[in-house]
């Protein structure tokens, strides 16, 4: 990360998998660098302050709020987003497939934020109850749902993982 | 392919790109637009007195800054020869009504005073947001603050008003009467009175507003995107403040991230500011894409609420319960302005009756003004608030007489004989509220079975044996859903054979690119996947009215059947002249007109309509190797015309769909609660819900509007309050402060059942869903708290610490002992 005499800094990060460098205003959001610097708009921002979990992006394989964060702290790290966890042969990632499965999203704003929850956690859950698949999305908020339909997606996709993983 | 599309749970097809993060919403587009941020009032009411933007103009990146005197580009306001440009004018009042007496609609900016914080100024336009926030925060203005009126005992008592012409605060009465209320109130055996509260709620969707421009100057026209709920309503907004031709402006609703309502209300100020400072900047040769997307604070404070009324009922009713006379009086808090009419309190004051039949009706509705944010329709838009009165009241009346609360609304029931059931007033849609089906005793007894209402005193008492407080409740309802004017579609099969469908209502997550084509694929005999659906974009359909009022299936869906029926028609006789059969003879399915009862395949039995689509429209030159075949030289009987008379070319139609009146659909809401002794937290133990909107287009999209609209209903009767100090600030603008319901707080799950009475106004028997479930859930959580807390409940929302003040209340009588107890 270089800063010149302005208020521009370079951030060299990983995203889904490629080298990038931004040069953006030094305060600028990793949620709007996604957004607007490298157009990856998937990534939403529901809130601004951390409560709705629509930004929610994999910082180094771990859920993070990008609205929360500064595209300059994410120097050096990888940052993963809803465009860059479906398998390569173009179909969906399980986490995906499941919400299709249960009709788990309506307007689909806040998706891309749950999937992302999701997926991470069932990297390290694979297996949860249904107890535990509330657990995974009571941090993220979705005003369509009623949520029902999300929390069986949970499950769903430790289904299909499951099944993928036998295959 | 003869499988029947509308009834069957597909699974959505908009779902994949959406999950891919292939969505386009609105501040997904015009990455390269300079973008806008405003000023926005900090007062609750005030004159402005003075703006210096000296300081804004200073930063880079700053391109314009707007106040209402630009608005008027040099034209003095008070000089009656000269016109006031239309953006400087008042934004259009949408719904005039005669009640209405004193509309007041504000302006694009605020041309000399502001009525509630967050009521927009200055207007910047930068480089960035952030630019643009920078120029904001530089700007002075000077304000003389005016003493504010907040909340409904302020506006109804007018020590002072909102509107300096309007004294009392009343921007409209409404009264409406049906049988002789005062003799039959006389005349009953029993009365009583209950007063009432229910408080400020918002829709709160996960997109804010947006609206993007981008001017022509080619062409003098502006393409217009906006996060709207009616997409041809702001075409002809913008087009009417801009003093342009219709033709001259497109209108687009990109992917919606929700509207619950809030989205319906137009032209917001800044779908007027955003196209006209995109022309007025590309005529300067500036730029010609200006972008605004709102942000969560500016959406609490400058986009719509609802829900607050005060509300004051006295029933007269006999000894079996029975509703004999009602007498509603309620107060309406409309906020600063009133674009949106009175459309909410008509809907309290005529819903109010739910599936029930008072013999005398009386209402009198007042809306007030007050410095808030407008109020105009959230989801249910109305009836949860005339709901709380109906089904209180129905609460009351059981308590009164030491009746079963089922057994009181039973008596009060309309029937499925009695329908289509007149009840002789106004609704909504200036159409008589007439029920046109609905069958409300099957549906009391599908709620009591399924909650278990018979068993609830054995499972009460297996809590107290163990401690625990439970509670049941039930609310009713009817929703008057899909009113008009109308909706159209237009249908047509390309010479591919692939099917593309328009109409020109918006979606904000309800999934008709799913259930639209799954009824145009019926119709039309093709793969469901082979049907694509565009809504809510001007280039493709301009008549439409807008998704509101749980109307898009009703009403748009009835539209697409009748349009694919015209060229389901026209596909056949095509057909039967190809194959020299009679039309009767010919069946569409599979992608392929046949003669019925011959094999898929068979020589001269069958055309696709690909080639029916390629036959429809004579062609003198050919584009590719298909549509040789529509060339001259090709076919055509030379003793007629190549198109025949009353035909038109192409596999195409458009249908329009416009009823007398609005289908009404119905339910039953049951829930059992569990209150905590300590803590005044309401656990919820059962959710159940029965649902009847007609014909059911895809069981799974209806199940999710219901899911939805229940955890809102959740929202709004245990945590969402809006809450404004007496200055009229916005104390919890923002997803921290106003609770909406994470999974956590909503029902584990929720049981649903379906009763399915079509509705003999459209061809598909549909009744609109989108509403439903939010609509009884204040008054279904008071019935089921009272009835755990053994006091009355007369105020919702409720949260824990207003329930443990009114265990302290009542606490001789029941919770302070127990809190000892637990002590």
């Amino acid at each position: 990360m270089t800063t010149d005499e302005g208020l521009d800094v370079t951030v060299r990060l990983r995203v889904n998998g490629v080298e990038r460098e931004i040069t953006v205003p030094a305060r600028t959001l990793l949620s709007d660098a996604l957004r607007h610097h490298l157009r990856l708009t998937g990534t939403h921002v529901g809130c601004e302050h951390g409560v709705c979990g629509a930004c929610t992006v994999l910082l180094d394989g771990r859920p993070a709020r990008s609205c929360l964060m500064l595209a300059a702290s994410a120097q050096g790290h990888e940052v993963t987003t809803v465009e860059g966890i479906s398998p390569a042969d173009g179909g969906l990632h399980a986490v995906q497939q499941a919400f299709v499965d249960c009709h788990g999203l309506q307007c689909g704003f806040c998706t891309p934020g749950f999937v992302m929850t999701i997926a991470a956690y069932l990297e390290e859950n694979p297996d949860p109850t249904e107890d535990e698949a509330t657990e995974a999305i009571a941090g993220n908020l979705c005003r369509c749902t009623g949520y029902q339909n999300i929390r069986s997606a949970v499950l769903r996709a430790a289904e299909l993982r499951r099944a993928e993983g036998t295959e | 392919m003869t499988t029947k599309m509308v009834g069957a749970p597909i699974p959505r097809r908009e779902d994949p790109r959406l999950l891919r993060g292939e969505g386009r919403y609105l501040d997904d587009l015009g990455h390269d637009a300079l973008v806008a941020a405003f000023v926005r009032s900090p007062h609750a009411h005030a004159r402005v007195v003075e703006v210096d933007a000296s300081g804004a103009l200073d930063v880079e990146g700053v391109v314009a800054v707007y106040t209402y005197e630009d608005l008027l580009d040099g034209v003095d306001p008070d000089d009656p020869a000269v016109a006031v440009p239309a953006v400087a004018q008042p934004l259009p009042l949408l719904i005039p009504h005669p009640a209405l007496t004193s509309p007041r609609t504000g302006y694009p900016l605020a041309r000399e005073e502001v009525n509630h914080v967050g009521e927009p100024v200055v207007m910047v336009v930068a480089s960035d947001r952030y630019v643009a926030e920078d120029a904001c925060e530089r700007i002075v203005v000077t304000y003389d603050v005016l003493t504010p009126v907040v909340g409904l005992d302020a506006a109804r008592a007018a020590e002072h008003a909102v509107h300096a012409d309007v004294p009392d605060n009343v921007a409209a009465h409404l009264g409406q009467e049906v049988g002789d209320l005062d003799s039959v109130m006389a005349a009953a055996p029993n009365t009583l009175t209950l007063e009432l509260d229910v408080e400020r709620s918002a829709c709160m969707p996960m997109e804010g507003k947006g609206v993007y421009a981008i001017w022509n100057g080619d062409e003098d026209s502006i393409r217009v995107y906006t996060s709207t709920q009616a997409a041809t309503s702001v075409r002809m907004a913008v087009a009417a403040k801009l003093e342009m031709a219709a033709n001259k402006v497109e209108c687009v609703a990109p992917d919606v991230g929700g509207g619950f309502g809030v989205k319906i209300v137009h032209p917001w100020p800044e779908e007027v500011l955003v196209p006209w400072a995109a022309r007025r900047l590309a005529q300067a040769g500036i730029a010609r894409e200006v972008k605004w997307t709102e942000d969560r604070r500016e959406h609490f404070v400058s986009s719509a609420h609802e829900r607050a009324q005060q509300q004051v009922v006295t029933a007269g009713f006999d000894d079996d319960g029975r509703l004999l006379a009602l007498d509603f009086t309620f107060w309406h808090d409309n906020g600063a302005y009133t674009p949106y009419g009175i459309i909410v309190p008509i809907i309290t004051s005529t819903q109010v009756l739910g599936p029930y039949k008072p013999r005398a009706y009386r209402c009198h509705a007042w809306s007030l003004y007050t410095n808030t944010v407008i109020v105009t329709p959230y989801r249910g838009a109305g009836r949860p608030q005339g709901v709380f009165a109906m089904e209180r009241t129905m609460d009351a009346i059981a308590a009164h007489l030491g009746k079963d609360r089922v057994a009181v609304r039973e008596v009060n029931l309309i029937t499925p004989d009695e329908m289509p059931y007149d009840h002789q007033l106004l609704f909504q849609d200036g159409k008589p509220l007439v029920y046109d089906s609905g069958d409300y005793p099957a549906s009391m007894a599908k709620i009591k079975a399924l909650v278990g209402w018979d068993d609830f005193e054995a499972v009460r008492e297996q809590a107290r044996s163990e401690g625990r407080r439970v509670g049941i409740g039930l609310a009713a309802y009817v929703e008057g859903t899909g009113p008009g004017p109308y909706e159209g579609a237009h249908v047509v099969v390309e010479t591919s054979g692939k099917v593309k469908v328009a109409t020109g209502l918006t979606t904000q997550g309800q999934g008709h690119q799913t259930s639209f084509a799954q009824i145009v694929a019926d119709q039309l005999g093709v793969d469901v996947a082979d049907v694509e659906v565009v809504t809510g974009d001007t280039r493709r359909f301009r008549y439409a009215v807008g998704t509101f009022a749980s109307r898009a299936a009703v009403m748009s869906g009835s539209a697409m059947h009748v349009a694919a029926g015209k060229v389901r028609d026209k596909a056949l006789r095509i057909a039967a002249d190809a194959l020299e059969v009679d039309v009767d003879d010919l069946e569409l399915l599979g992608g392929v007109a046949r003669v019925k009862g011959t094999p898929a395949g068979g020589p001269g039995t069958e055309v696709p309509l690909a080639t029916l689509a390629v036959l429809s429209n004579p062609l003198r030159y050919a584009f590719d190797t298909a549509s040789q075949a529509a060339t001259q030289f090709s076919v055509g009987d030379h003793s007629q015309p190549p198109v025949p008379e009353g035909e038109e070319p192409g596999l195409e139609a458009t249908g329009y769909y416009s009823p007398n009146k609005s289908t009404f659909a119905s339910g039953i809401h049951a829930v059992v609660i569990e209150t905590d002794p300590l803590t005044a937290e309401v656990r919820i133990l059962r959710y159940c819900v029965v649902h009847d909107c007609g014909t059911l287009v895809n069981p799974k999209i209806v199940e999710g509007q219901i899911h939805g609209g229940v955890a809102q209903g959740v929202g709004g009767a245990l945590y969402e309050r809006i809450v404004y100090d007496e200055h009229g600030q916005l104390l919890n603008a923002s997803y921290m402060d106003f609770l909406m319901p994470y999974v956590t707080e909503v029902p584990a799950r929720i049981e649903v059942d379906h009763l399915e009475t079509p509705s003999p106004l459209n061809p598909l028997g549909i009744k609109g869903a989108g509403e439903a479930g939010v609509i009884p859930s204040a008054a279904l959580f008071a019935s089921a708290i009272e009835d755990a807390e053994g006091f009355p409940i007369r105020s919702m929302p409720l949260s824990p610490s207003d329930l443990f003040e009114l265990r302290m209340l009542h606490a001789d009588r029941t919770a302070a002992p127990r809190l000892e107890d637990d002590a």
